[in-house]
């Protein structure tokens, strides 16, 4: 493949082990929080050691992705804001998913969708973490009542098919929008991707003749 | 025992599967624990630690008969001593033997996801098996009676086992052999019944009127029955549950969400990938480099 000489940086490297270390920690949550959730995927305890090293694990995996996920939004919340632009970008979602991103307003580092599964996942992984926490057995039995800890136990089943719903989405848009996966594997996308979903990110890069990832980022920009 | 060579399960936990349940031929059984002749002597504890070899740890003396002060991993049956003043003003001293109740509809087996850790045998007796569980405590959460206790040690939950291993060779619970005053009696559950019948009518007679078996229906009944002089209070006994009943959260969790949610999880996936397939995947093309190409330039023609 032909790749333009000016590549933007997307993620940066900090960004992207983070991102990861949260996504592994994520997908061993979810095959072990499913085995435990639906006796027909009970198999999958065997990639853990077996049934009790798999409830051994979960909650301290669970406690990594927290700290994990903590310095994620610290690095993307504020692109994450939200604006009037998405809410336009959402009237289009019809064009939006039949590929007619001409149609669409111009979108900035993130759009309404990226966003959305931003605070998707900062709604659900608090409620997790919490609901976690009381059904804890070895450590935090003894702190509440065995009623508390039935509702917290159905709240975590909820939450947790809801995040997993969010992650489908995020991964098959990363699978769909090609060149999505490379930034954030490689940290870099081309300028024609950036102009193609993010022009308005584009525009400010070559604005402040950053690079990226923020137009603040000190990498400069290598003109053609 | 709780290995699958018995062939007589009638439920095991978390398996869609039909249990080997040919050898089912067995009558149910059932533990009648008459309250009204119990002197609470606590023998039926001692034997209770004795056959099944268990030895809690020492507990402290926390101003009550009670002794431990709860059932735990090692204590699976625990005499629960409760003053209650009646409405003649006289006190009665309700001595209640606690533990599992072996009900036929078992909150522990529908919340546990260890396939085959607790199984339910054709005459009745829920059993739990260690070497499944993964101590995650659901049965925990699905027991209407507050029985199972996780230890912290091996982290496999434990309660009492009816003394499956005793009933299955034809003897009868350790604890009713050891019943001085034939408080505790084992048999089939209809003869219990019987039984408790026979002795209901004789405590009407002698002035307790509410007298009645505990042997609740919203649990599909029990394999260990009370026969109780308050039956219309069994809360009295040291908090013997009125309704008992599975709880609504674990009926939501298990009967509802466990199904709709793999559906759901399942439909999102292929709804991704038809949509690739119908629609395509979005690819940057040549016309967009060179517009971008173009922006670049732009601003390097202006500086």
């Amino acid at each position: 493949m032909n790749l333009p000489k000016a590549m933007l940086v997307r993620n940066a490297t900090l960004t992207r082990v983070n991102h990861w270390i949260t996504g592994i920690c994520f997908v061993l949550l979810m095959l072990s929080g499913l085995a435990m959730f639906d006796p027909v995927l009970f198999f999958l305890s065997d990639l853990f050691g077996g049934g009790q090293w798999m409830r051994a694990v979960h909650p301290w995996i669970g406690i990594a992705l927290v700290v994990s996920f903590s310095g994620l939004v610290l690095q993307f919340w504020r692109d994450n804001l939200w604006t009037r632009d998405d809410v336009e970008w959402l009237k289009q979602i019809d064009h939006v998913v039949r590929n007619e991103e001409q149609e669409v307003p111009e979108v900035a580092r993130f759009n309404a969708g990226q966003k959305l599964v931003f605070w998707g996942m900062l709604l659900l992984v608090p409620i997790l973490f919490i609901t976690g926490l009381t059904i804890w057995e070895v450590y935090f039995f003894p702190y509440t009542s065995i009623e508390t800890q039935r509702a917290a136990l159905l709240i975590h089943s909820l939450a947790a098919i809801g995040v997993i719903l969010v992650w489908i989405l995020h991964v098959y848009a990363a699978l769909w929008v090609k060149g999505s996966m490379r930034a954030m594997l490689r940290g870099t996308v081309t300028p024609g991707w950036a102009w193609r979903h993010h022009r308005k990110w584009f525009r400010a890069l070559v604005a402040a003749g950053s690079a990226g990832p923020t137009p603040e980022s000190h990498s400069k920009i290598q003109r053609p | 025992m709780a290995d699958l060579q018995t062939q007589d399960y009638i439920r095991l936990s978390a398996t869609t599967m039909t249990p080997p349940s040919e050898r089912s031929h067995e009558l149910e059984v059932a533990k009648l624990i008459d309250v009204t002749r119990c002197i609470g002597c606590k023998a039926c504890q001692s034997a209770c630690m004795e056959w099944n070899d268990l030895r809690p740890e020492m507990d402290e003396f926390n101003g009550a008969y009670e002794n431990p002060h709860d059932l735990g991993p090692g204590t699976w049956t625990l005499m629960r001593f409760a003053e209650h003043e009646n409405e003649q003003g006289n006190l009665e001293w309700l001595i209640r033997k606690d533990g599992c109740l072996h009900c036929e509809d078992p909150g522990c087996l529908k919340a546990c996801p260890a396939p085959g850790a607790i199984v339910q045998h054709a005459n009745g007796i829920v059993d739990f098996n260690s070497e499944a569980c993964i101590g995650c405590g659901y049965c925990v959460k699905g027991c209407p009676f507050d029985i199972p206790r996780i230890s912290p040690v091996d982290h496999k939950s434990y309660k009492c086992t009816l003394c499956s291993d005793r009933v299955g060779v034809g003897l009868e619970p350790a604890c009713v052999k050891a019943c001085p005053t034939g408080a505790i009696l084992f048999g089939t559950k209809s003869d219990m019944k019987e039984w408790a019948n026979e002795r209901i009518t004789d405590l009407k007679e002698r002035g307790f009127e509410n007298a009645g078996l505990y042997d609740p229906a919203e649990v599909g009944g029990t394999h260990v029955m009370y026969v109780l002089h308050h039956a219309d209070r069994p809360s009295l006994y040291s908090g013997l549950p009125d309704k008992p009943h599975i709880s609504a959260l674990v009926g939501l969790w298990k009967g509802v969400l466990k199904p709709v949610a793999l559906i759901g999880i399942a439909a999102a996936v292929i709804a991704a990938f038809f949509h690739s397939v119908v629609v395509g995947l979005n690819e940057t093309e040549e016309a967009d480099e060179e517009a971008a190409a173009k922006l670049l330039s732009g601003r390097t023609d202006k500086s």
